[in-house]
């Protein structure tokens, strides 16, 4: 509990400076819409307006002030504006016996899940197995580590609708297999660095020991770089999954396709419904939090059964 | 009721006790030159020695001098640039293969994830010992290094001493009749090196074996040796060999001896000699 106040500390001002962004965000649009109702503006046209800053609009009509924060459409809601959308779209579905209608965040939720699962399955075994490869081939460490550096420097927007587009000429029509794999594409370096760092993290003595009692490569490996790099593949781990997540969405932006958080961000965007693009920003911010805490509860566990937790 | 890991150190041990008097380790004329940026190192020049059966030999220098480096050409860990080394009559890596030798490092390197227990396995399980021969030697092992009922817990939950009690068992828990040491007190404070001191010449009373133990403390190498190896460096080489006449019996009075502090003064003129060259 010694660690809540910090942490509380932090949301309330996150809160704090959202709250106040709402005004200037949303008074121009509030202004416009008070115009339309017939109410007395100083400037009084949305031309006039435009030469105007927030500020000084604000300040001339502080009476709209209180109705930036009550907009049907706001450029940017309130905090309380986008709990309520999260609930009326998670929670409230679920209780109607609706969690998996196309309106419902958890039915998106769960379609960005399963492609994070795969990327992030796919991803983690490709980085482990890499790592493996440079760590035991001075070639494999010379050849494949600059490809795998330069891959992450390509913009992966750029590169998803390519896969998109190859996948569906190889003929595969499951949505969930192009978004896997811009997951794992972004998920499986920290995986790959981590490792490697982690199955060369044993100090020179303890391979020198493992010579002394002539053991072989793969007993070494099995026996002292394996269980060495855990602590290292866990902190990976939780970097992976939260970038295969992104992956994931970000896979689901230039697609078209109609499911998937990633979609509901531009679903959002296109039917200028931002309460919608906040509410899906939320739950895949959730989403990742989730699974960034039970990567760490993993961790805890295994050290813990490693007897490495003092 | 111990049978031997395989059949190859058999052999070893076999041709040892065949020829009496083969010293178990014999260095002649060993040259190690390490290349480096700088040039080349000279690790070891012109080194000969023979250690007999059941002695207990110190390498004693400052650094740089080559104990270490001689040690782990023993070990097979470094290969000589030139000259001839047995060990057990056969070469270092022969040796090494029939795991002649256990060897402990400065730094106990007990691996965190295992228990005292598991550590001491550790070469039990890589040398394919059964799980019950394992369990009854590392029993004994941690009886010898006086650890009994600590099988079960975590490295950090050990003092330093303790640690590096637990890695001298792990080095002997396969019965090799030598044990290479190198500075595995280095890192301890005096009381507890002390004791520990005590605790491995009663352990090398018991057991019978050859020790190399390489130190950097003069006290230290002339209360434990039957033989002490003086080296001096640049380049790394011997430049006394003393076989000391204290008793195999030895309490911690005996650093108050006469015999003891002669000793010592011997070590410490040849360690003041070799020195003479870097002025």
């Amino acid at each position: 509990m010694r660690n809540a106040l910090p942490i509380l500390t932090v949301l309330v001002a996150i809160l704090a400076i959202w709250y106040v962004a709402v005004a200037p965000m949303n008074i121009r649009v509030a202004l416009d819409q008070a115009q339309r109702d017939g109410a007395a503006l100083q400037p009084a046209t949305a031309l006039e307006r435009q030469e105007v800053s927030v500020w000084a609009l604000m300040l001339n009509n502080p009476a709209q002030i209180v109705g930036t924060y009550a907009m049907e459409r706001p450029r940017l809601p309130t905090p309380g504006q986008v709990a309520v959308e999260l609930w009326n779209t998670t929670a409230e579905m679920a209780l109607n016996g609706r969690a998996m209608s196309k309106r419902s965040l958890l039915y998106h939720g769960w379609i960005t899940l399963q492609s994070t699962l795969w990327g992030f399955a796919l991803g983690t075994t490709l980085g482990i197995l890499g790592a493996v490869a440079i760590v035991y081939s001075r070639v494999v460490d010379m050849s494949l580590m600059p490809w795998a550096i330069i891959s992450q420097t390509v913009p992966i927007v750029a590169l998803a609708p390519m896969i998109i587009v190859v996948s569906s000429q190889l003929g595969i029509t499951d949505r969930t297999v192009p978004k896997a794999i811009i997951s794992a594409y972004l998920c499986y370096f920290p995986v790959l660095v981590g490792m490697v760092k982690g199955l060369r993290s044993p100090a020179h003595a303890q391979l020198d020991l493992l010579q002394t009692y002539n053991a072989s490569g793969f007993q070494a490996f099995l026996k002292l770089r394996l269980p060495a790099s855990v602590p290292y593949l866990f902190t990976s781990l939780k970097v992976g999954i939260a970038a295969a997540l992104v992956g994931t969405i970000v896979g689901e932006l230039p697609t078209g396709a109609i499911s998937g958080l990633g979609a509901r961000i531009l679903i959002g965007d296109q039917f200028g419904t931002p309460l919608a693009i906040w509410a899906a920003l939320v739950a895949a911010a959730v989403l990742a939090g989730a699974l960034v805490t039970l990567l760490d509860l993993a961790q805890r566990i295994t050290l813990k059964r490693m007897g490495m937790q003092a | 009721m111990i049978r031997p890991p395989a059949a190859s150190q058999y052999c070893g041990q076999q041709e040892t006790t065949d020829v009496t008097h083969q010293p178990v380790i014999s260095a002649k004329g060993l040259d190690l030159t390490f290349q480096t940026g700088d040039g080349p190192v000279h690790a070891l020049r012109d080194v000969s020695l023979d250690i007999e059966r059941g002695d207990f030999v110190s390498f004693i220098g400052p650094s740089g001098c080559g104990k270490t480096t001689f040690l782990r050409v023993m070990a097979d860990l470094e290969q000589p640039t030139a000259g001839q080394i047995t060990v057990n009559g056969t070469s270092p890596e022969a040796a090494r293969k029939a795991r002649a030798y256990g060897y402990v490092f400065q730094a106990a390197g007990l691996y965190p994830w295992r228990t005292i227990g598991g550590n001491i396995r550790l070469p039990l399980e890589i040398m394919g010992y059964s799980r019950a021969d394992q369990d009854a030697r590392v029993a004994r092992v941690l009886e010898l290094v006086e650890l009994g009922g600590f099988e079960k817990k975590y490295p950090w939950q050990l003092s330093g001493g303790m640690q590096q009690r637990a890695s001298i068992a792990r080095a002997l828990a396969f019965d090799a009749d030598i044990l290479l040491m190198d500075e595995p007190f280095g890192a301890l404070d005096e009381i507890v090196r002390d004791h520990l001191n005590e605790q491995l010449l009663k352990l090398w009373d018991r057991t019978n074996k050859t020790i190399c133990f390489v130190t950097h403390s003069i006290p230290e190498a002339v209360y434990l040796s039957t033989k002490i190896v003086v080296m001096s460096p640049r380049p790394g080489r011997i430049t006394d060999v003393i076989d000391s006449p204290l008793p195999r019996e030895r309490p911690l009075e005996i650093r108050d001896s006469p015999e003891f502090i002669q000793i010592a003064h011997r070590v410490r003129d040849g360690l003041r000699a070799g020195h003479a060259y870097d002025d």
